[in-house]
């Protein structure tokens, strides 16, 4: 197989062979990580651009490692050093950014649609690292490698995915991924952060958390952004963490072997505490490693190699 | 100037039905008479125009109640000129202006102006629109009976609707005793929660932030409350919901005074023909569900809903070419209504008559016009080709406005010619 696509914008546009040809390229890339020497030729010469509208440090260092590694040269524009705070409007922009003949732009946005707008906008790739509510395309991958290693693949895996939905693009891109590749999944949040029509993407609605979690063989919890409390979302922090929270008690109720798992970062005693967050199932951590891996993968496949890296 | 149609076919619901002869003299309808009964003139020349009007349709001018004209204030948007002109050339012989304009239309010096410009614009007219509350900020009412005497015949805060029902209820008391009507853009902008699309399916897999229906419907209820506590004339502007045109046929079979208009946009596409972050598909409210449009075909043809507006809002190419959630609502109408609207009747929603009570009469009613094709009343009419086919190309729009979902699509249905106050003020070539 041969990757055709110059851009991974969303999950929605990968099929489950695409998914699963990342996933192989991915594993092939974690081991380049484990090195004594952390670097291969892969990419040398080819320019990645960093644009980051909207703070994240994990995920930009994630993918700057990423780069790093293949080779390539990264680099970063942050919002407060772009011109957009000057009022210059994203397509001019990225539009200059391109004039500078980068090979891959990665971008982070808080507006929904706004890497699949950029695409359109300039020819050379565009890798989305988090689009408002939308698509969250490596952070899915990247469970679902994690999912893979552990599990050893995904057909009628059941997994649960609690928080809110509704502001959560690693929930949406994770329930048309993990269903694509047939898991089972089953969301859970208060009624405030369930989106209208989400069972349609490829999920069910659990009534409740005890529901949700029975049986799972993985756990994601979503991390709760607090300043949404004034949006009438929840009314504090220790309800929430009430109905909604993973604690070990919780987890008890799922598969023995259930994996648990979080895009960080993390709001300790509130949507998971210390005790399951640090605990024997958490891999929270191995997400964490994967995600260069994975995002090494994209940026291989999108520049045009196939399966094996490290072959020139 | 002298304008002799042969031969046309007149659909003037409720007065004429069938082929005639009409004969237009300064600015007025001078005869409509049975074929071969005018007296011949001569041939035409510089000052009489004689129109073949065989195969046409001839229909009383065609009003569009919601327009955005732009002009004070954003004239890199429309002017009153260029949005007349559209007008024109989508076969509305008059359209009534919103008072969003910068400065709003809130004082009779603004509607003074308004009107000086569209009489320079020899183009459609302008029935403009005031403005409930100083400067749309639902505080304070305006001086509407200063603005009346200007020449406003309604009021509205379109797009900032007025929150406060204690507002709402001294406006409507207030308008009754003034005999003008109230036209109510209905929008619960804390349930609309600075959305951006339906809130449904296609914006849930886009991640776009969700309009409810209950946005809309909320305020017409409402509204309907209090037109039924006050009596007065309550129209609402651009339905797009089941739920609110389910209340407003409630609210007529129970004898309160409302009327509503739909856009053709709400008829003709759903929230499911958005294409990925489209910004041309964003619009105030929102395209909706198949379930809606199903509902609004159904108020069009029942009555419910009284007529058809545009609700043209043209922007910049600029303000449409960025980010979903950031780019301004609305999409031009003024050249695309005709023949969308005509769609209904091809595929048998709609008589013709009907349609013609929904583009001229029902306005017209609302207005408080009369714009029957009869001697002595002032010529506006619209002849329209129903057998034109053309492909909506936003380049070749007369609006400065581009912003159109329906770039590329073919349809069937034109204006051939625009008649206002006896002049032509458009031809199809
Ligand atoms: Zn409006």
């Amino acid at each position: 197989m041969r990757f055709e696509k110059k851009d991974i914008l969303d999950i929605e546009s990968l099929s489950r062979e695409e998914i699963t040809y990342i996933l192989d390229t991915a594993r092939g890339m974690k081991e380049i990580s484990q090195r004594a020497v952390k670097k291969v030729p892969t990419l040398r010469g080819k320019t990645i651009v960093l644009f980051f509208q909207e703070p994240s440090t994990r995920t930009k260092m994630s993918f700057e490692l990423a780069g790093k590694r293949l080779s390539a040269d990264t680099v970063a524009i942050s919002k407060s050093s772009s011109s957009i705070v000057k009022g210059e409007t994203l397509r001019d922009t990225v539009r200059t950014l391109e004039s500078m003949k980068p090979d891959i732009i990665v971008m982070r946005h808080s507006s929904s649609g706004a890497a699949c707008q950029v695409a359109k906008w300039v020819k050379c790739s565009v890798i989305n690292a988090g689009d408002g509510t939308h698509a969250h395309p490596s952070q899915a991958l990247l469970d679902m490698m994690t999912i893979q290693e552990e599990k050893g693949g995904f057909e009628d895996l059941n997994v649960s995915i609690v928080g809110d939905i509704s502001h959560s693009r690693v929930a949406r891109s994770n329930i048309i991924g993990l269903s694509r590749m047939g898991a089972k999944v089953t969301i859970c949040a208060p009624g405030t952060m369930i989106p209208v029509g989400i069972e349609q993407m490829g999920c069910t609605v659990a009534r409740d958390m005890d529901t949700c979690v029975a049986d799972a063989d993985v756990v994601m919890m979503l991390r709760i952004q607090k300043e949404r409390q004034g949006s009438l979302l929840f009314p504090s922090e220790r309800e929430y963490a009430t109905l909604y929270g993973l604690n070990p008690a919780r987890l008890a109720m799922a598969a023995k072997d259930a994996l648990v798992m979080h895009p960080g970062p993390l709001n300790r005693g509130v949507e998971i505490s210390t005790r399951v967050a640090d605990g024997e199932q958490s891999l929270i951590l191995d997400q964490v490693t994967n995600g260069v891996a994975l995002r090494m993968a994209l940026f291989y496949l999108v520049a045009g190699g196939s399966k094996n890296a490290d072959s020139n | 100037m002298q304008i002799q149609i042969k031969g046309v076919r007149v659909v003037d619901p409720g007065n004429i039905e069938g082929i005639r002869d009409i004969s237009i003299r300064d600015g007025l309808f001078e005869a409509v008479s049975e074929p071969g009964q005018m007296p011949a003139v001569a041939n035409d020349s510089d000052d009489v125009k004689v129109v073949d009007g065989q195969g046409l349709i001839a229909v009383p001018g065609l009003i569009d109640v919601h327009v955005h004209l732009r002009e004070p204030g954003q004239e890199y948007k429309e002017t009153i000129e260029t949005g007349l002109k559209a007008a024109a050339a989508g076969g509305f012989t008059a359209v009534c202006s919103m008072p969003n304009t910068r400065p709003v239309n809130d004082n009779a010096q603004i509607t003074s102006f308004i009107l000086s410009q569209a009489q320079k614009a020899n183009a459609a007219r302008v029935y403009p629109v005031g403005a409930i509350s100083r400067n749309l900020e639902g505080q304070k009412l305006n001086d509407i009976a200063d603005m009346k005497k200007a020449g406003i015949w309604a009021v509205t805060d379109d797009g900032m609707p007025v929150t406060d029902s204690q507002l709402m209820r001294r406006t409507l008391e207030y308008c009754k005793s003034l005999d003008i009507p109230v036209l109510v853009h209905a929008e619960d902008k804390r349930l609309a929660d600075g959305g951006s699309m339906n809130e449904g399916l296609p914006a849930t897999v886009m991640g776009i932030k969700g309009i409810p229906n209950a946005a809309e419907s909320v305020m017409v209820m409402r509204d309907i409350a209090l037109a039924e506590l006050t009596g007065a004339r309550v129209h609402f502007c651009h339905m797009s919901t089941a739920q609110s045109i389910e209340a407003i046929r409630a609210a007529k079979a129970k004898g309160v005074r409302v009327t509503c208009e739909t856009a053709p946009h709400y008829f003709s596409l759903t929230d499911a023909d958005v294409p990925p972050y489209d910004t041309h598909f964003k619009m105030n409210p929102p395209l909706r569900s198949e379930k809606d449009r199903q509902a609004i075909i159904e108020g069009l043809c029942d009555g419910t809903i009284d007529m058809i507006a545009t609700d043209h809002a043209p922007h910049a190419e600029d303000e449409k070419q960025v980010e979903f959630d950031r780019a301004a609502f609305g999409i031009v109408g003024l050249e695309t209504a005709l023949a969308l609207s005509l769609d209904l009747v091809v595929r048998g929603h709609l008589t013709l008559v009907q349609l013609v009570e929904k583009m001229a009469k029902a306005p017209a009613d609302l207005l408080g016009i009369n714009n029957n094709i009869m001697p002595g009343n002032p010529a506006d009419l619209t002849l329209i080709d129903l057998d034109a086919g053309w492909t909506v190309n936003p380049d070749a729009f007369v609006s400065k406005g581009r912003n159109t979902p329906f770039a590329g699509r073919r349809l069937k249905g034109a204006a051939a010619l625009t008649i206002v106050g006896g002049r032509i003020v458009y031809t199809r070539d």
